[in-house]
């Protein structure tokens, strides 16, 4: 760490001020969820938006969770398979992609490194109706494949993670751990992996997200109900609101806890997407 | 380029099939693509009926060789229409689906229904539905129907009983004792109503109401007419309104719009059927206080209704059982069982002359004060005028309607300026998909 310098303080009035302001347009729609998640559905409508009535948070959870037989949980659960699973194993492939775009020197490794990252300027909306028709040639529409296959691929993850490699796993350290009879995959794994670990977290949450807000997707493969993610399920709650009006208290209620898990999975790793960013960043 | 072509050659296909009728196609063929299956069959039904599942399930414990399996999504426009589209194109749609009147003609143009009209027990059952509710779905057409009616929308006016008696206010019968009653009810401290901005069905079901008929389809040609006298009436009417700032204009499915019902600030609702329902939980605390009458009229004496929403249950054109999709189908929306089962669970009104009068729907609703509501939408079922014809582009239509409603609202320009472009970009949008229409 070099000593910082802090500067005057009039220098430092505005940036807080404008941080500030958008602390608060950030956070005034998640307080608003929160109150408006404690409410029972008459005081919803009838009370101050942005603050408490009666307190009934916990029944309403209760009331969402029984809904028809536990279908929110079970949202939850497939938000977690689709995200979660597609975000490790994504992260991994992505990994090995950018480690051996980095490490190893082929012909054609350009070009091929140039092809994936034309990759990240094709926004994954425009690729939902395509894979649509593919996976309707084969018959694998709605199912849990239809969402998971796709959501594997990260062109993003492949160029951080060679940036990365290129800066952190030293070529002699590689040429030790040939020398010492280890094979090429086990040093990535054992070896390579550990080095390039902040990138990989951040490849991770970057992966996370990009899943989780990927809603076209499911929107065109699934219509089977129980293979939903929660954004999907409650999307489809919200558009069921005028003919049951009970819905939109599940809803709020649905949202508030399907972006809790966010919320954990940022608070707990984004020191390690901190020191992720900066490395790829100086390099 | 070539894709666009062929995208012309269908629709050009679709209406010359839309024009020559069922005399084409030979008896015989059409009774063969309706035979029933050998064997056991399981049919897919897309829909997004809160509830379904439990209709389904009563069908299905007594159907054994014919199992249907629901699949859903969100409402139609919110993609449910979108992926029945991309289905077509793929060429795996589900045998049955869901689609709102207003939005059949958008799949009949791109020839993607099954005219079930050539199953016998469809034919058959026909004059068990409401003749205007089979309207919606022959599009006039008596040789045709491209899916079974399922529910209907029939208006009537929601008024705050206790709210006009304090003040010494009449019911209102003609909308222009309704324009009267606005100005005491703002004297008053009240709105008499909220105009919903932004949508724009519940202008259409007052057009229907007044006579105005925004489409037609000759059989070779679509007539756009978003600016008949009649339409330009009632625009002119809820202008009138507006502009002396007699009406509230939030937007509809809001909590604003539920607390303006919920505090007494809006005093009647011209609405559906279905809409005792949004006022029962949008507006608790007025419970005991709603009274329903017959829609206002245009001219003393008269009783006509309008229509806001409804839906068909449409067979899809490569199902590989189309009777069993018609049979079930047909018990879906004809059977007592099945349509006590979808008021129960998602308060759809029926669609067949008989339902209107079932048990379920002849008890007296608390929340009105004990009145039997669905009384007045029964008579209001049969008084709703037969001929109106929804467009092949609704989507960009309401689309267009509604920035123009929402512009109005604010002071910009008028509700009529609003219809007239949207006349003009419905045109433009109809020959930008090839659609041939009448200028």
């Amino acid at each position: 760490m070099t000593a910082t310098t802090t500067p005057p303080v009039r220098q430092r009035v505005l940036p807080m001020l404008v941080m500030a302001v958008c602390t608060v347009y950030f956070l005034v729609p998640i307080w608003w969820l929160f109150v408006g998640a404690s409410k029972s559905s008459e005081q919803f409508t009838s009370t101050a938006p942005l603050w408490f009535a009666d307190f009934h948070l916990i029944g309403n959870i209760g009331d969402l969770l029984a809904y028809r037989d536990g279908l929110f949980l079970r949202w939850l659960l497939n938000s977690l398979l689709y995200t979660g699973g597609a975000a490790l194993l994504g992260t991994v492939l992505a990994a090995m992609c950018g480690y051996a775009l980095a490490k190893y020197r082929f012909r054609g490794r350009e070009l091929l490194f140039n092809v994936v990252l034309s990759g990240v300027l094709v926004p994954a909306t425009a690729l939902a109706l395509p894979l649509f028709l593919i996976f309707s040639k084969v018959d694998a529409t709605n199912t849990f494949w239809s969402v998971f296959l796709p959501s594997l691929v990260n062109p993003f993850g492949v160029y951080l993670a060679r940036i990365y490699a290129t800066a952190s796993v030293p070529d002699d350290l590689l040429e030790a751990a040939r020398i010492d009879g280890s094979g090429e995959i086990r040093t990535f794994f054992t070896v390579s992996t550990r080095l390039m670990l902040p990138a990989l977290v951040t490849i991770f949450l970057f992966h996370f997200v990009a899943v989780w807000n990927n809603f076209l997707l499911p929107l065109i493969m699934l219509s089977d109900e129980r293979l939903f993610p929660v954004t999907l399920g409650l999307y489809t709650w919200n558009t069921q609101v005028n003919q049951i009006p009970e819905l939109r208290g599940l809803v709020i209620v649905g949202a508030l806890l399907s972006i809790t898990p966010l919320v954990i999975a940022f608070l707990l790793l984004q020191r390690f997407w901190r020191n992720g960013l900066g490395a790829g960043a100086v390099k | 380029m070539r894709k666009r072509l062929s995208a012309v050659l269908i629709s050009a296909l679709a209406l010359s099939a839309c024009g020559s009728g069922g005399d084409d196609s030979s008896d015989g063929a059409a009774a063969a693509s309706c035979a029933p299956s050998s064997g056991p069959v399981t049919i897919t039904y897309t829909t997004w009926i809160p509830g379904i599942e439990n209709v389904v399930k009563a069908w299905n414990d007594k159907n054994p060789t014919i199992q249907v399996k629901v699949q859903t999504g969100p409402n139609g426009n919110g993609g449910t229409y979108q992926n029945f589209f991309n289905q077509l194109k793929a060429g795996n749609p589900p045998d049955l689906g869901h689609i709102e009147y207003d939005a059949l003609p958008s799949f009949r143009v791109q020839d993607g229904l099954l005219d079930v009209a050539s199953c016998d027990i469809v034919a058959q059952a026909k004059d068990q539905f409401i003749p205007w509710t089979w309207n919606q779905v022959s599009f006039g057409d008596e040789k045709s129907a491209w899916g079974i009616p399922q529910d209907s929308g029939p208006m009537a006016l929601f008024y705050r009983a206790d709210l006009f008696e304090k003040n010494g206010i009449a019911i209102p019968k003609t909308w222009d004792e309704y324009a009267a009653a606005a100005e005491k009810v703002k004297a008053a401290g009240g709105y008499i109503t909220n105009f919903s901005q932004s949508d724009i069905n519940q202008f259409a079901g007052f057009t229907w109401q007044a006579g105005g008929r925004w489409f037609a389809n000759d059989g070779q040609q679509w007539t756009v007419n978003l600016t008949d006298d009649k339409t330009k009436k009632v625009a002119d009417y809820w202008q009138s309104l507006i502009s002396k700032k007699l009406v509230s204009t939030v937007p509809p499915w809001t909590t604003e719009w539920d607390n303006a019902y919920n505090s007494s600030s809006a005093w009647t609702w011209v609405s559906a059927v279905w809409g005792a329902n949004s006022i029962m939980s949008g507006a608790p605390r007025t419970a005991g206080k709603w009274r329903v009458a017959p829609m206002p009229q245009w001219s003393a004496g008269e009783n006509v209704a309008g229509n806001w929403g409804g839906s068909a249950t449409a067979i899809f054109k490569n199902s590989k059982h189309p009777y069993e999709a018609a049979k079930f189908a047909l018990w879906l929306n004809t059977s007592e069982e099945a349509l006590a089962l979808l008021n129960k669970e998602a308060q759809l009104y029926p669609a067949t002359t008989a339902g209107t009068t079932y048990s379920y729907l002849a008890n007296p609703v608390g929340f009105y004060g004990d009145q039997k509501i669905y009384e007045v939408f029964a008579e209001a079922a049969t008084k709703v005028t037969p001929d109106f014809t929804w467009g092949p582009t609704m989507t960009s239509t309401y689309a267009n309607a509604s920035d123009g409603f929402k512009a109005a609202v604010s002071g910009k320009g008028t509700l009529s300026d609003a219809l007239a472009a949207t006349q003009k970009s419905t045109v433009e949008t109809l020959k930008s998909q090839a659609i041939p229409v009448k200028e």
